[in-house]
């Protein structure tokens, strides 16, 4: 499709002539949103691998019943940081980065609306993860006590209060995620302002790619979510150090509320972190089945009922809190209405297969492996919205093997497929096809050697965030089977990595639309320009490049 | 409702693992028969006669009223979810199989037909789950209204249970009886939880008994139970505490009335007086055990367990040990050995004074 780009692919030599320091200064002072983009990707997989080497860590601890390879503080500490890690530094930077990156290259915009606020953003969200790690140097003070956050990564009063909770660890909890969060604040912001304000010329809120209905959306809780996070926490630094008393139960005080506030944002946070993911999948699904997104309108509306409900559903992680059986019923009949647009969804990929020609290029794998993962995912959360069930699963590793399902079967899976996909508009280069093949099948198995067995520790009684277990619980055999998926996990997320960086040098030549798409990036040249288009793109339905490839049968019919 | 029954120790650990590989191949294979999900070990079973063993704390394994409820609506839920994940996968796979491009036949514009949506389809996988979930939502209501109690049942036992970090104090407010990390009821009469925690939040779970219940300070809980079958069943701490989370441990043990009203008769009387341990008392006494450790009408510390009646219980540190003389004096001359990170601290004493009182604690029954 060279005729829709005259902007030759870019030679890295090129680039290369330059000195290293002029080149680094390029990317730091930048505010153009796709090396904003990749510079959100590349730090949250920096993140991504030091979480996951934290839970190989503690996967290691748990081979065995009674182990002391790690002491139970590390241990608390390991889960800590790895949970911040994976929701705060991982999640949230690298599908914001990712929405960053396509938004205006999907609406035919020039850039985001804010570019200098999107800059702000992301060195926000770097250095408010450099800080949550430099409490490994400077969070134990004159108390001796704990070097690093350990009173988990959704921290419940009054564990946090000064009484529990000496030294400084947890304030680098608070301020860590704070300042990172103002930084996913500004990127909400941006989000929604564009994607409302910049669109091309033809291009109408349904004749949007599905991925910029999905980070409007994402968009709107961030702004709705995050707020209430960062209040609350500013009670809790007033707990600690000004002699306030919103969550200490000593002094009249109330422990609950602290998880009111945190689950008003907790839950909102993980459709943040799964509605990209959807976006992916509704991008990379269609192009490799080379059939259009599969009922379009109700897709839209599902993620809108998705929006407003996520804000409806937080208690769901408290019903063993003892809120009463009115309280119960109503989170739990709301949990369970937010599975229906969630369950259209999956039906409409499966859709968009039926009757496809589908290639199983690595995206497509990644894709389809997301879309299966997420339903097992998405059903064992039906099950924990069944309140008596939860009082019994709630808090033990059922509950973990659920959220792995949801945000690593899931979000990962779909990010990986994200990755194999739009890396070559990003780089100009293919990544090698047969290592992504065979780094998807290992992580696919290691995902489930690993997560799968959780359900059952759960279900015979072994309870979440302990850094030993009891012996002859009949928990040995699941955990020695979860700890042996981690070292397969790891060698196909090296795998993964190793074909990101050498592809960047001996990758094949991509040109602007290696995988024969249909939205507006694959129009461009890959790399695109920094302006991104040579002309504002004019689009008349939702898949223009269709339109173009095939003048006789155009989309816009059909709306 | 399925009645738990009894087993031997020596079928105890093939028939749970039967059941946990039930339960495996039930969420992956998505068995979901309900009549396969309660398969009962063999009914060859006396009572549990050696204490140390104690069935493995499945909640598939339920002797009281609430936890046999929610097993039902396990295998319930079991079975919807894993008809949904058959019917999901079984369309996915059938796509992939079928519509692979190699095997998709080949149209005269390269691309297969473009279906934009169908409203009856769409309809459909919009309408079936709303029934779905509102049966399930019915049924959710129904559960919690029957289970959660906002008043003691009739005629049951109350206990006052206070979370601390990281060990568990009971106290029976009619019998006058304080103990801690073992708690002792009778079988086939309600008992009535009060959940308190002195610290920080705790949750008290012993999966064949109950679901969860959050010991929140400054909050008010309770739960109940009704054990159908005497014998000891365990669980442990299930929300985060700190440090010592994990060794946090539950221990209920379930007795016949005579031999429940036997426990509190020796609870309710006083620590005996043994001339011959008198040089432990004194150095109790005299150190900072007093100050953390209530011995009825000896010392009244609140802050760590009651050992008025000490060597009744059958564990020592909530659990990670069995208690025995050994690991008594082990305790006492450090704690922090068997339980490191507890927040009892090790006082340092010398051979002598260590066989003092651990004399002293052995002599109080």
């Amino acid at each position: 499709m060279t005729t829709l780009s005259t902007t030759p692919v870019t030679e890295p030599a090129e680039a290369a002539r330059e000195p290293l320091a002029t080149r680094l200064h390029r990317w730091a002072i930048t505010v153009d949103h796709k090396r904003l983009g990749i510079m959100y990707i590349a730090s949250g997989l920096v993140f991504f691998v030091i979480g996951g080497l934290e839970a190989a860590a503690m996967r290691a601890q748990l081979a065995r019943a009674g182990n002391d390879l790690i002491s139970p503080q590390v241990f608390n500490q390991l889960f800590t940081m790895h949970g911040t890690t994976m929701v705060f530094l991982v999640g949230m930077p690298v599908l914001l980065g990712f929405g960053n990156y396509l938004i205006p290259l999907m609406i035919g915009a020039r850039d985001m609306a804010f570019p200098r606020l999107n800059a702000f953003g992301f060195w926000l969200f770097l250095f408010g993860g450099l800080l949550l790690y430099f409490s490994y140097i400077g969070a134990q003070g004159l108390y001796g006590a704990s070097v690093a956050p350990d009173v988990g990564w959704f921290a419940y009063a009054p564990l946090t209060d000064r009484t529990f909770s000496r030294g400084n660890s947890t304030d680098y909890w608070i301020l860590g995620i704070m300042v990172s969060g103002f930084g996913s604040i500004a990127t909400g912001a941006n989000l929604v302002t564009t994607i409302l304000c910049m669109r091309c010329k033809g291009m109408t809120l349904l004749r949007m790619p599905m991925m910029a209905w999905m980070m409007l959306v994402v968009g709107v809780l961030v702004l709705t979510a995050l707020g209430p996070l960062t209040a609350a926490q500013v009670m809790l630094l007033f707990d600690r150090h000004l002699g306030a008393h919103f969550f200490d139960p000593q002094q009249g005080g109330s422990a609950v509320l602290w998880q009111h506030f945190f689950w008003f944002f907790g839950h909102p946070e993980v459709y943040i972190l799964i509605l990209p993911a959807f976006g992916f999948a509704s991008e990379i699904i269609p192009t490799f089945s080379r059939k259009v997104l599969f009922g379009y309108p109700l897709m839209v509306a599902a993620t809108v009922a998705i929006g407003f409900i996520s804000l409806s559903v937080w208690a769901h992680h408290m019903f063993a809190v003892g809120m009463g059986p009115a309280l119960n019923a109503f989170f739990s009949a709301m949990t369970f209405i937010i599975a229906v647009p969630t369950g259209i969804k999956i039906f409409n990929w499966i859709g968009t297969m039926w009757g496809g020609r589908i290639r199983f290029e690595p995206p497509m794998l990644f894709a389809t492996g997301f879309v299966a993962m997420f339903v097992i995912g998405g059903l064992t959360g039906v099950m924990l919205a069944m309140v008596p069930f939860d009082w019994q699963v709630s808090d033990s590793y059922f509950v973990v093997g659920h959220f792995h399902y949801v945000l690593f079967g899931g979000t990962v899976f779909a990010i990986f497929g994200a990755i194999h996909y739009w890396y070559p508009k990003a780089i100009g280069r293919m990544l090698d096809r047969r290592v992504g093949v065979w780094s998807f099948w290992i992580l696919f198995i290691g995902f489930n050697l690993t997560f799968f067995p959780m359900h059952i520790s759960g279900l015979l009684g072994m309870p979440r965030r302990i850094y030993t277990y009891q012996p002859d619980r009949d928990l040995e055999l699941w955990n020695l089977i979860s700890s042996l998926g981690v070292p397969i996990q790891m060698l196909g997320v090296s795998l993964v990595i190793w074909n990101l960086v050498r592809s960047a040098f001996k990758g094949a030549p991509a040109g602007p639309d290696p995988w024969d798409a249909w939205t507006l990036e694959w129009s461009t040249s890959s790399p695109p320009p920094e302006h991104n288009f040579d002309a504002s793109p004019a689009v008349g339905s939702a898949r223009p490049l269709w339109d173009l490839k095939h003048p006789e049968d155009p989309d816009g019919r059909y709306e | 409702m399925p009645q738990a029954i009894p087993r031997s120790s020596a079928v105890r650990r093939s028939s749970s693992s039967s059941r946990a590989s039930l339960a495996f191949a039930a969420l992956s294979l998505l068995a979901a028969a309900t009549s396969l999900a309660a398969p009962d070990a063999p009914a060859a079973a006396a009572e549990i006669c050696d204490p140390s063993a104690v069935p493995i704390p499945s909640i598939f394994d339920p002797v009281s009223p609430p936890a046999a409820e929610i097993e039902t609506l396990s295998w319930l839920l079991l079975g919807i979810c894993g008809a949904i994940f058959v019917v999901v996968q079984g369309a996915l796979v059938h796509a992939i199989w079928k519509y692979r491009a190699s095997r998709a036949p080949q149209t005269s514009s390269g691309e297969p037909v473009q279906v934009y949506g169908s409203n009856p389809v769409e309809l459909a996988w919009t309408v079936i789950p709303v029934v779905i979930v509102f049966v399930l939502t019915l049924t959710s209501v129904r559960l919690i209204r029957e289970i959660e109690l906002t008043s003691p049942p009739e005629g049951s036992l109350k206990v006052v249970v206070i979370g601390h970090q990281w060990w568990w104090e009971y106290r029976y407010p009619d019998q006058g009886i304080v103990t801690a990390n073992e708690l002792v009821v009778p079988v086939n009469q309600p008992v009535w939880l009060e959940l308190h925690s002195a610290d920080v939040i705790h949750s008290w779970w012993v999966p064949q008994l109950a679901g969860k219940t959050d010991c929140i300070p400054g909050h008010r809980n309770a739960t109940w139970f009704e054990a159908r079958k005497t014998g000891v069943y365990v669980g442990q701490c299930a929300e985060y505490c700190g440090n010592q989370h994990a060794n946090m441990l539950l221990r209920v043990e379930v007795r016949d009335q005579a031999g429940f009203d036997a426990w509190v008769a020796n609870q309710q009387s006083s620590p005996v007086d043994d001339p011959a341990v008198r040089a432990g008392r004194e150095v109790f006494l005299a150190l900072a055990c007093q100050s953390c450790h209530d011995v009825a009408g000896v010392s009244d510390g609140a802050f760590g367990p009651n050992l008025t009646h000490l060597m009744s219980r059958a564990t020592i540190g909530s659990g990670v040990a069995p208690l025995n003389l050994d690991t008594l004096r082990s305790w006492v001359n450090d704690p922090q050995v068997l339980k490191p990170g507890c927040n009892m601290p090790s006082l340092k004493l010398d051979d002598a004074q260590l066989d003092a009182v651990v004399a002293y604690l052995a002599s109080l029954r």
